[in-house]
């Protein structure tokens, strides 16, 4: 919306001059109840923005949900879900366009709560600018620090701490000083180039649009001055080339064009650019767009290249200026802030997603986690929601990108898990590890096939999944027998076996049963690539990591032999005594009792125990594995 | 030279057409004719040029549409040669379903939520972009660009997914959607601007004209055809109106105006005292209404 005219001038220049404006997009942050939403609000009331039928809704929903009594309740503007209005808090981030003469703005009015601390961070990753609310009666809270932490962490460098509520501390100087020099204080390391305080009453306008007369001693800028005219101008323009490839546009056999938005520098017609994952170079033919071909586009334009050579890319990749190359890498260091409930574990699997290309990744190694109050590198086994940790990441594939703090488009990346398929992680690249760049896969001549051709058998691997007590080692034994007399050549690894010796240092906590399972699935690995026929006997209660051991392995060779004996079955058989153990309290993390067992969801072999003979089950496995070798 | 704020605009929903178009098995635009949709299309033509949209376009049909609505859908669709698909919901034409005899709501329900759903099912859309704007209405402005619907089609808005930079999560499981909003960033002024610069077909009704109205709970109600009921007390006056949205005849309210070409919309609506969806008669029926309409699956 714009400001409301009283429109008589020249409209096409009036619209011209609207078109040149400069956008600032930024946000407001801070803890509960410092009054965002109302800020906003007054804002756009202040700068009479707001609409008639609007004020008139304003005005009836104050009446209903309001926290002012008689007055205006401004946060209502913004607060617009339901759950919202009627708790009286900020749950989600909003986003509102507002123009001035100077300048256009979208602003997101971000929540306070810790909880939705995932939506704050959504609305600083766009954002140039943060207004950080501080509340005059409580000073710097938990929630101011995090959040300047999470905005400098996103690449904001400008910041202004909006003291707000002065009114309730009678305008006091004293008091704006005292915030202001511990605000600078714990400020001072998190790299801002701009910090502007402001004392402010957001309810009654004091320094928001007008300068307040309640505090003649405040010489700066009221905020709406401030946010017209701190620079922003994008430095992107002048970065080296850079265009991710969204997709590839081909309507007919003449035209194989690279579609994409120019993430940074320039490019203009005969330039040469070079193909970031594989190092070939090209130079530019055509520059297609709808509205004609263009001879040059720069960063934020979204073209579609045309190059001299028939050369390979496809969405992922990057074209990028020859002289100054981005990484390339499968392994890299990253700042990581965690969004989900479950916590972030390493070793487990997950999606990583750049602005356009996607792979399976792990997290190698939690470096340590940030304490957000004191700032502190504190040591740690897992990332909990909220918290922001410093991580080392190995994808599965080679990913391009530049350091976040060079570029904020190429140098960031979301996490998904791979089954819920929900955002549970954001990354920001710091650099690459100098280990991906050294190791190389020696490779070998006597390989896989050469191993199993003079086995005389396909290697697989036998993954025996299900609860403590189930049958999966009576089961894989009877197996193995079966196997090894018919002359196969054939290994079992066995969870308690393995935890007497590879295993010895991991205990039963989550993070440890990831990196458990991870370290047999690699065993397995190997043992396959010889040629063998590995049984694999563990509990592995985890969906994603029976599904990262599944990645591991050659299509078609990973075998899942879900063991489904009831867990009362269990308990009763318990051959080890310790479902009693576990029932009493004694052991922690027991999988069924006092930690989760994830069934599998479409297992190759699924046997339900009670009433089978262990040889008549294991020959059910056989069966299987006979047709399997037929196939091929 | 640094990019204007259309260019900017312009670039940003092109990028998010691409991300939608790499990623999804089968999207769709829903298209509902009106300026919105008219300024989607011809971005979508734009971001995969000289490619045609690798998507087919879908009205979600209430049979209550203005007529110059329908005509209009049938030019575009023969001059931009792309796949138009319409649905009615066969449970609205049994039931009759009219905004008359059960009330703007059951109307909108009907026609628009459970036929939208209908037809995504129908055919297995898994992304379907809108023209919904951030700055229409309150709960618009708190959704994501790309904006999760689970297997029934719903709308969590207290645990949407975070939306970082411009790195959208597409990924969705069995039966699961994303809504897709290319428009968010954009605003009324925003579409009428970039409507005169590209010179963008819309539909004739924006144009004030003289046309038959009948003022009803302080609304002006055009009457398109003879299916409209005509009370006692009402008179049919012939005024000079436009409309600022389009939407089902009977629930769209028209605004005197003398406003017949873009400058004039523009100039009148840069002085305007009143937003668009003032004419809308759906979003008044409660507090809240559009969110809960969203939660069920409405657009």
């Amino acid at each position: 919306m714009n400001e409301i005219t009283d429109f008589s001038g020249d409209m096409i220049e009036y619209l011209a001059e609207q078109e040149r404006k400069t956008l600032l997009r930024f946000l407001t942050c801070g803890s509960v109840d410092d009054g965002k939403s109302t800020l906003i609000g007054r804002l756009l009331y202040d700068t009479k923005l707001i609409f008639e039928d609007q004020l008139a809704s304003l005005e009836s929903d104050s009446a209903k949900h309001g926290t002012t009594g008689a007055d205006i309740d401004f946060a209502l503007l913004v607060d617009g879900l339901e759950s919202e209005r009627e708790q009286g808090i900020t749950i989600d981030v909003a986003y509102r366009f507002f123009a001035t003469a100077k300048r256009k703005f979208i602003v997101a009015d971000t929540p306070g709560h810790e909880e939705y601390t995932r939506n704050m961070a959504t609305g600083a990753s766009t954002a140039d600018l943060a207004i950080v609310l501080v509340d005059s009666r409580q000073g710097i809270l938990r929630q101011t620090r995090r959040h300047s932490y999470i905005a400098s962490l996103l690449g904001i460098r400008h910041i202004v701490v909006a003291i707000n509520k002065i009114d309730l501390m009678d305008y006091s100087q004293e008091v704006y000083d005292k915030i202001v020099a511990d605000y600078l204080e714990f400020a001072k390391d998190l790299g801002f180039e701009t910090i502007v305080p402001i004392p402010m009453s957001a309810r009654y306008g004091d320094n928001v649009t007008m300068p307040s007369e309640n505090m003649p001693w405040y010489q700066g800028p009221v905020l709406l001055d401030h946010l017209e005219t701190v620079p922003v101008e994008s430095k992107l323009v002048d970065k080296p080339f850079r265009m991710p490839v969204q997709l590839v546009t081909r309507p007919n056999l003449n035209f194989r064009g690279f579609s994409g938005e120019v993430a940074s520098g320039k490019v203009k017609l005969g330039d040469t650019v070079t193909v970031a994952k594989s190092g070939q170079a090209s130079k530019i033919k055509q520059i297609a767009t709808m509205d004609g071909d263009l001879d040059s586009a720069e960063a934020g334009q979204a073209v579609t290249l045309v190059l001299e050579d028939e050369i390979e890319v496809s969405r992922g990749n990057i074209l990028v200026a020859p002289e100054a190359r981005p990484n390339v890498a499968d392994q890299f260091q990253a700042k990581i802030i965690w969004f989900d409930a479950d916590a972030m574990i390493p070793g487990r699997s997950y999606v990583l997603r750049t602005e356009a290309d996607s792979t399976p990744a792990t997290i190698t190694a939690l470096k340590y986690h940030v304490n957000v109050n004191s700032f502190a590198h504190e040591a740690a086994k897992a990332l909990n929601m909220n918290e922001v940790g410093v991580c080392n990441i190995s994808t599965q594939s080679p990913i391009v990108f530049d350091a976040y703090k060079d570029n904020r488009t190429t140098g960031n990346f979301v996490i998904i898990d791979r089954i819920s398929n929900k955002t549970v992680g954001a990354g920001m690249i710091d650099f690459p590890l100098r280990r991906s760049q050294n190791v190389h896969w020696q490779a070998v001549e006597v390989n896989k096939q050469a191993h199993s051709e003079l086995k005389a058998q396909k290697p697989a691997v036998l993954w025996f999944t299900g609860l403590s007590g189930s049958g999966k080692s009576t089961v894989a034994n009877a197996l193995e027998k079966i196997l090894h007399a018919k002359g196969k050549h054939t290994y079992m690894l066995d969870g308690d076996n393995i935890r007497h010796g590879l295993n010895r240092d991991l205990g039963f906590t989550a993070e440890d049963r990831v990196e458990n399972i991870r370290r047999v699935a690699e065993v397995a690995r190997l043992m396959a690539d010889a040629g063998l026929i590995v049984l694999v006997s563990f509990i592995s209660p985890f969906r994603s990591e029976r599904r990262l051991a599944r990645e591991l392995m050659d299509e078609g060779e990973f075998v899942e032999i879900f063991v489904d004996t009831p867990l009362e079955v269990c308990a009763e058989r318990d051959p080890k005594g310790l479902y009693k153990k576990a029932q009493a309290g004694e052991i922690d993390n027991f999988t069924g009792i006092s930690s989760p067992y994830e069934t599998p969801e479409n297992p190759e072999v699924h046997l339900h125990t009670v009433g089978h003979d262990p040889f008549e089950l294991a020959s059910r496995i056989e069966d299987f594995l006979s047709k399997l070798e037929k196939k091929d | 030279m640094s990019l204007t704020h259309l260019q900017r605009l312009e670039a940003e929903s092109i990028h998010i057409f691409r991300e939608v178009a790499a990623n999804f098995s089968r999207p769709v635009m829903l298209y509902s004719i009106g300026k919105d949709s008219s300024v989607m299309m011809h971005l979508a033509m734009k971001a995969f040029y000289p490619a045609k949209p690798p998507f087919p376009f879908l009205h979600v049909d209430t049979t209550w549409k203005f007529k110059a609505m329908y005509e209009f859908r049938a030019k575009m669709a023969k001059d931009l040669g792309i796949d138009l698909l319409v649905h009615v919901n066969p449970e609205g034409v049994e039931g009759n379903i009219n905004p008359f005899d059960h009330g703007s709501n059951t109307h909108t329900h009907i026609w628009k939520t459970v036929g939208l759903r209908q037809a995504l099912d129908k055919y297995g859309f898994d992304a379907a972009f809108g023209g919904a704007r951030r700055d229409e209405e309150k709960s618009r402005a708190k959704e994501r660009i790309f904006s999760f619907r689970n297997a029934q089609h719903a709308w969590d808005p207290k645990s949407q997914r975070p939306e970082m930079w411009k790195t959208y999560n597409t990924r969705v499981g069995k039966g699961e959607s994303i809504r897709v909003f290319p428009l968010s960033n954009w605003t009324e002024l925003d579409i009428w601007q970039y409507i005169m610069k590209e010179n963008i077909p819309i539909v004739p009704l924006y144009f004030a004209a003289r046309r038959p109205v009948v003022e009803r709970d302080g609304a002006l109600i055009m009457v398109d055809d003879d299916r409209m009921p005509i009370g006692p007390d009402e008179k049919v006056e012939e005024k000079m109106v436009r409309f600022r949205t389009l939407g089902c005849y009977p629930l769209t309210g028209a605004v005197e105006s003398e406003a017949n070409d873009l400058q004039g919309i523009v100039r009148e609506m840069l002085t305007a005292r009143t937003s668009e969806r003032q004419g809308r008669m759906i979003d008044k029926d409660e507090s809240g209404s559009m969110e809960k309409k969203k939660r069920e699956g409405y657009f």
